[in-house]
Parts: structure tokens; C-alpha cells; sequence
């Protein structure tokens, strides 16, 4: 097969805005700004240091935006220079955080900044997603309806206590009550507040679901040699991986779909992760309804087939009961979701970690962590993985 | 920078209406047809795919998904979509074969139009706030623009009739075209006016269809024992948004990307440039700094035919055939996206010799 030849690169800056249901204050411009100039600032650098521009979102049907990269290029200092828009669907934010990687690991490029966001208080993802298309089957019930039936799926595999997703829920929103940028601060959420929501689509009770918010999250990625010289401690990029498969196929197994398997053993080989619960410090793992965290334990080879859910119900994923391996320190998906910047706050996270620059939610010396992204129908997949040391 | 090769590519015929064809089914041909150029089985036999599209066309969010249907994603693969002209896929895979995560990319680009109004949708391309809402379609504003040009007194409408004519001409050579004829500037001229000063000549039609390409480092290449030809540099710039703070005279991003591509250290034999209106042929072959020793558009280029978010990616293919047939040994090709020639590319793509 191939030989990595990449150029060792490194996340020096990080910026994020608040997360909320509506920044009625700010444009989807002034937004993607905000979150740009936190990150150059967290990096001490300039728009002019930057060599070219990355960006991602989630459908242009959200806020009805057609190649909105055209529109936002003022305000992300990118005239003159490389633009790139990257569409991966819920995946994207970390697929954008890997094609501006590739930006520096190929050699082209020494400084890039990369900027994704959603603004759903301009937009309307449930009709955007339930919009019927010519040639496919017509989903009404946008994400929650889709999944729904796989966590059930799973749920009768594993025979996971009804309330392994409650305690998701909960453990999820205590963490993100640590976070000041995370949309949703329930500190006082408890298990019968969450059992008592109302059911969207069975299981899938509505605080087991993640919110809809605004917000971007932006990173400056960067070259071996300036990474060197940056103010704050860079995550060095240790493995950058992509899968993707069809939406529906015979036999596709849906539940722990290969590519999520098939993702996560090359980014592990890359990072030299032989056993994940053992390797990482923490992980950011796109959960946006609480029962793809059990799941993903699972797909993602931190639990054996089947007992996914023990680590949730153990605290092993909680930063609160003292984890061995916490999961969405950030509060994850299920605090915050401005849809197209999802995947990439869930890598920014996992650097913020390894940075030791996250605040009230970080974990104690982290060295490695995993940041995870999905999307489609469960069929799009990007991790990365990242290291306070280059090997 | 390292070199890459292109061993294959395919266009589909550019029709306005491709019907009851899904977008898997424009795809898929041109999958076929780039496989067995290569002298490979699928999707399988390359280390990674990628492809350019816009939801918009289909009308739908998540509409490229589809696309992945085409490629016997099983067992899993390496993709990822732009929501760009494919040429920007084509950038994407550069990079992943330069940093060493593949030897070998298939990409591809697709748009179906004709169930839309092309040039309506992509006024949804402006400014959300401020244009957008005056739903200013890409031929009005492409109008003005020329509007600027001949008032300013740099081209005049004999000269914009001169790049169609020839356009129509080269077409007539060129199998997928859309249109192709011999037809004279002064006939042309006869033609009533459209969006003044723009005669529906002027504009690019609207074409359904889909291209592929594969790609693949030099030693992969010689591996696999078919011609090919190099792509020895590629770069890109985007200008500022606001159409009053621009030169619609020039194009200095296209200057500026053809200039990181290298296309300046050689002759270029020939150049296909992505010109969906024919007064931007000349502000791209000044900024380029195109003479007579350059054939321009030698496939009629896209007012032959424009294959929405593939159109570019065809710019660099047809290059390629023209160094394959022997007929060029060193062109360039460019691709841009949107309004005003905003956002440009250039590729430069010489003989294996």
C-alpha cells in the first residue's frame, strides 16, 4: 500500500464562540469571524500569517447558502489566497479538520486555518433533511427518526439496561456544565429529569437528544517547524483517517457499521493505539443521541462487542466518577450542536486536552486523545488522533 | 512540488435534459470508462475518492450521498465530497497523494440542472443578507460585467461573437458537445440581445452530466503501463465577495493561481478555460497572458457545453487528452467557481517525456 510521507503538523490555536440556541447579535459571517480570531489569537498570529483557508458546514439548505465559502471569504481574510470548502455531511467537521491537515501534511502549505459552523438559528434542518428528493426514498423524520430503530437494534443485542442512555444523558450534561461554551448548563440534571422528557422517537427521549445551536469552531494547523516556535503547547497529529460506505446495502450491519471499524483500526495504526481504553487519556466522540455512546464504545474498540454499555453504567466514561476513560469532557454533541462545526469541536476538544488548555473539564495530564466525527446514515466516518508528544 | 500523473479520464455527452437518469446512473459510465482506461477492476483498486457536487442542483441536503451508491463503497473506502467543482476534489487528492496516504485517487465530479433554474439557484451563491435577497441570477450579473468591458472599451461585441464562433467551431470536434456549428461572428451579431449586452450565445447552456478522472503518483503510473500525462503544479485564489471592491475587468486570482502552479516556466501549447460566458475567455487569456501560440479551448470549451460542478474537472481533462494524442506537450487548465469568475484555479499539465 502507500507510505506516510506526511509532514509532521500540529494544532496551535483554537477558537470557539459560544454555543446557543440563536446569536441573533452576529452574521453567519461575524460568526465564523469570532470563532477565526479566537483561534489566530490563541495561536498569536494574524490573518495575514495564514497561507490558505479550510472550511466545512453541514447542507447549504441549512441557512440556504449556496457555496457559502464564496460569501464568507472577507470575513475569514482568505482574499487572494487558497479557499476550500469541504461537504461530508455530519461527518464534515472532522473530514474539514483533516483536509486542512492534509494542507500542511502534504508539504503545500505551512499555516492554514480551518473554520466550520452552523448557524441553526437561520435554518431549519428538519425540513432541510425531510425534503423529499427525486430518486430516494422520502425520510420524513429527520435524524432522530433514522436512528431510532439502530439503538433499538442495539438495544436488543446487548440487552443494555433501559436506562444506560439516561445515564448518558446525564453524565454528558454534567460535563458540559464545566464547559462555559457549551450551550446547554443543566449542573442539576438527574436521571428521573431525563426518564421523564418526552419521547421523540422511541427510545429516544428529547434530553437524550442533542440541541440545535449556533456556533463555530475554528483551528490553526501548522508545520513541524512553526509549531516549534508556537506561545501554547501544540497537539501534534499522531493519525488522520476517512471512511466511508453506502447508505444501505444487504447485510450492511448497521449498528457497528464497518467503516466506524475499519476507520478507527487505521487511525489506531498510525497513532500506534493498541488498546484504545488503555492508550487514550479522553476521547471526543460524536454522540448526538445518548445511546450511540454505549455503541460506539463498542465500534470504536473501547469495549467488546456487546458491553459497550458497562463502561457507561461503571462511570468509566465520566469525568465526574473519577473515569478511567472520559468521554466528552466538552459535554459532546448532546451539550452543544451547531451541526456542520459538531465534528470539528469534537477535534479541537480532543487538542484542547492534549494542550492541557481545557479549562474546567480537562483531564488530568492528558497526553493522547481521539477526536471522532460521523455522519450520513452512520456510513461517513473521521478521527484523528492527537499527542502532547510528536510519537 | 512531487508530480502526478493522470492515466484516465471520461466525460459523459453533454445533453440539457439527461431525463430519467439519476445521478448514480450519469456517474456510473463514467466510472466504467475511467476503470478500464486505467486497466482497473472499481473504486477498490485506488487508495482514495473524492467528488465534487452541489445539493442545490438536486435541490436536496445530503443529495451527493447518493453519489457514494456509484462506487461500490464494500468493503469500506477513503472518501471524502467538496461541495465545489470537482476540480477542487482533484486538489484534494493531490494533497492526500503528496502527504503519502495514497498513490492513486479516482475522482469525479456531477450535476443535474436541467430540473432547476441553473442560473436562479445560484443566486442563492451571494451574500445572504444584503443580494441574495434580490435573487440576482449569474447571467445578470455576468451581463454587467460585460457591460463593464465594452463601455470601458477593452473588448467589443465583435470580439465576444469572435470567442463563440470559434467555440461552435472547435465543438464541432469535439463528440460530447452540446453545441457545435460553423457559424460566422457577423451571423452571430444578427442575433437578438438576451440580458443586453449578453445574446444567448454569450452563455454557457445548461448540460446535465458527470466526469471522472484517476490519478495517480509516477511510479504508480509506470506500474500500471498506460500513458499518462503530469500535472506539474495546481494552485487556486478567491477574491473578495463584494463585486464593487472588484476589477471585473481582470481576473488576478487566476493570475495569481496560474503563477503558484508554475504555468509561466514553459510554452503552453493549449489552455481550456472554464468561461461560462464568452467575455470571460478574454479577461481569462489576459490574465494569463495567452498569445497565438496558445490554442484556446480547443473543445469549444464550457459554452459548448457547461456540466455544472464537473466542468472543471473536464478543463483538465481535456488538457490531458490533447498531451495524450500528441497533439500539446505542455497546457494548462482552468476551472472557477462563483459569480464573476470570484474563485479560480489553475492546473498546469505536461507530457510523461
Amino acid at each position: 500500500m502507500t507510505s506516510n510521507s506526511a509532514v509532521l503538523a500540529a494544532v496551535v490555536g483554537i477558537g470557539q464562540t459560544k454555543y446557543q440556541t440563536k446569536r441573533g447579535d452576529v452574521s453567519i459571517a461575524g460568526l465564523v469571524r469570532e470563532a477565526a480570531v479566537n483561534a489566530l489569537q490563541d495561536a498569536d498570529l494574524t490573518f495575514d500569517d495564514i497561507d490558505a483557508v479550510v472550511i466545512g458546514k453541514a447542507p447549504d439548505m441549512f441557512e440556504g447558502v449556496v457555496m457559502p465559502e464564496c460569501y464568507l471569504t472577507d470575513a475569514l481574510g482568505c482574499n487572494g489566497k487558497p479557499m476550500f470548502r469541504v461537504h461530508t455531511a455530519g461527518s464534515v467537521g472532522g473530514s474539514t479538520a483533516l483536509v486542512a491537515a492534509s494542507h500542511v501534511q502534504s508539504g503545500t502549505f505551512k499555516r492554514v486555518l480551518t473554520v466550520t459552523y452552523e448557524k441553526q438559528s437561520e435554518s431549519n434542518a428538519m425540513w432541510a433533511l425531510s425534503s423529499p428528493q427525486p430518486f430516494s426514498v422520502h425520510l420524513n423524520a429527520g435524524a432522530g427518526g433514522y436512528f431510532a430503530p439502530i439503538i433499538r437494534e442495539y438495544m436488543r443485542r446487548s440487552n443494555a439496561p433501559y436506562d444506560a442512555g439516561i445515564k448518558v444523558a446525564v453524565k454528558d450534561r454534567l460535563h458540559g456544565a464545566r464547559n462555559p461554551l457549551a450551550h446547554l448548563h443543566l449542573p442539576d440534571i438527574t436521571m428521573k429529569e431525563v426518564e421523564e422528557s418526552m419521547m421523540l422517537w422511541d427510545p429516544i427521549r428529547f434530553l437524550e437528544a442533542c440541541p440545535s445551536s449556533d456556533g463555530a469552531c475554528a483551528m490553526v494547523i501548522v508545520s513541524e517547524d512553526v509549531a516549534e516556535d508556537a506561545p501554547k503547547p501544540p497537539a501534534w497529529i499522531r493519525g488522520c483517517a476517512m471512511r466511508s460506505e453506502p447508505t444501505m446495502y444487504a447485510g450492511r450491519e448497521e449498528v457497528s457499521p464497518q467503516a466506524g471499524r475499519d476507520c478507527a483500526a487505521d487511525v489506531y495504526k498510525q497513532a500506534g493505539v493498541t488498546d484504545p481504553r488503555k492508550d487514550f487519556d479522553c476521547a471526543e466522540v460524536y454522540v448526538p443521541f445518548s445511546w450511540y455512546e454505549p455503541m460506539w464504545l463498542e465500534n470504536l474498540g473501547f469495549a467488546p462487542e456487546g458491553e459497550g454499555w458497562k463502561l457507561t453504567m461503571e462511570g468509566a466514561t465520566s469525568l465526574d466518577e473519577g473515569g478511567d476513560i472520559p468521554w466528552n469532557c466538552s459535554g459532546g454533541v448532546l451539550s452543544s450542536n451547531p451541526i456542520g462545526a459538531s465534528g470539528m469541536i469534537r477535534f479541537a476538544e480532543a487538542a484542547r486536552q492534549v494542550r492541557g488548555d481545557a479549562g474546567g473539564h480537562q483531564v488530568d495530564g492528558a497526553k493522547l486523545a481521539l477526536g471522532h466525527a460521523y455522519g450520513g446514515g452512520a456510513q461517513f466516518f473521521s478521527m484523528w488522533v492527537v499527542g502532547a508528544e510528536k510519537a | 512540488m512531487q508530480k502526478i500523473a493522470i492515466v484516465a479520464y471520461s466525460q459523459s455527452q453533454c445533453v440539457p435534459q439527461a431525463g430519467a437518469s439519476n445521478e448514480v446512473e450519469l456517474i456510473m459510465p463514467r466510472l466504467q470508462e475511467v476503470y478500464e482506461q486505467a486497466g482497473i477492476r472499481n473504486a477498490q483498486d485506488v487508495d482514495f475518492v473524492c467528488s465534487g457536487s452541489c445539493d442545490y442542483l438536486q435541490g436536496a441536503a445530503f443529495a451527493f450521498v447518493s453519489g457514494v451508491d456509484a462506487l461500490g463503497a464494500v468493503p469500506p473506502i477513503k472518501e471524502s465530497h467538496v461541495e465545489m467543482d470537482a476540480a477542487w476534489a482533484l486538489y484534494e487528492s493531490i494533497l492526500k497523494i503528496r502527504m503519502g496516504q495514497a498513490e492513486s485517487a479516482l475522482i469525479y465530479g456531477f450535476g443535474k440542472s436541467s430540473p432547476g433554474e441553473l442560473p436562479i439557484v445560484l443566486s442563492q451563491q451571494l451574500d445572504p443578507y444584503y443580494l441574495a435577497p434580490l435573487w440576482v441570477d449569474t447571467v445578470s450579473l455576468a451581463a454587467m460585467q460585460a457591460r463593464l468591458m465594452l463601455e470601458s472599451g477593452v473588448i467589443s461585441e465583435s470580439d465576444m461573437a469572435a470567442v463563440v464562433a470559434r467555440s461552435r467551431s472547435n465543438a464541432l470536434n469535439n463528440p460530447k458537445a452540446q453545441l457545435a456549428a460553423q457559424v460566422s461572428v457577423e451571423e452571430l451579431l444578427r442575433e437578438e440581445e438576451f440580458v443586453a449586452p449578453l445574446r444567448k450565445h454569450d452563455c454557457c447552456p445548461v448540460s446535465d452530466g458527470a466526469s471522472a478522472m484517476i490519478i495517480c503518483t509516477a511510479e504508480k503510473a509506470m506500474e500500471w503501463g498506460k500513458p499518462y500525462a503530469l500535472i506539474s503544479g495546481i494552485d487556486h485564489r478567491i477574491e473578495t465577495h463584494n463585486l464593487g471592491m472588484r476589477d471585473l475587468t481582470d481576473s488576478p486570482s487566476t493570475r495569481t493561481a496560474a503563477l503558484g502552479a508554475g504555468a509561466d516556466s514553459g510554452p503552453i501549447d493549449v489552455a481550456e478555460l472554464y468561461a461560462p460566458f464568452s467575455h470571460q475567455e478574454i479577461i481569462l487569456s489576459r490574465a494569463l497572458g495567452l498569445g497565438d501560440e496558445t490554442q484556446i479551448n480547443p473543445s469549444g470549451g464550457v459554452l459548448a457545453g457547461n456540466l455544472m460542478m464537473a466542468s472543471g474537472l473536464s478543463r483538465i481533462g481535456e488538457v490531458f487528452n490533447r498531451i495524450i494524442s500528441g497533439d500539446a506537450t505542455r497546457g494548462i487548465a482552468h476551472a472557477t467557481s462563483g459569480p464573476c469568475l470570484q474563485h479560480n484555479l489553475v492546473a498546469v499539465i505536461e507530457g510523461a517525456a
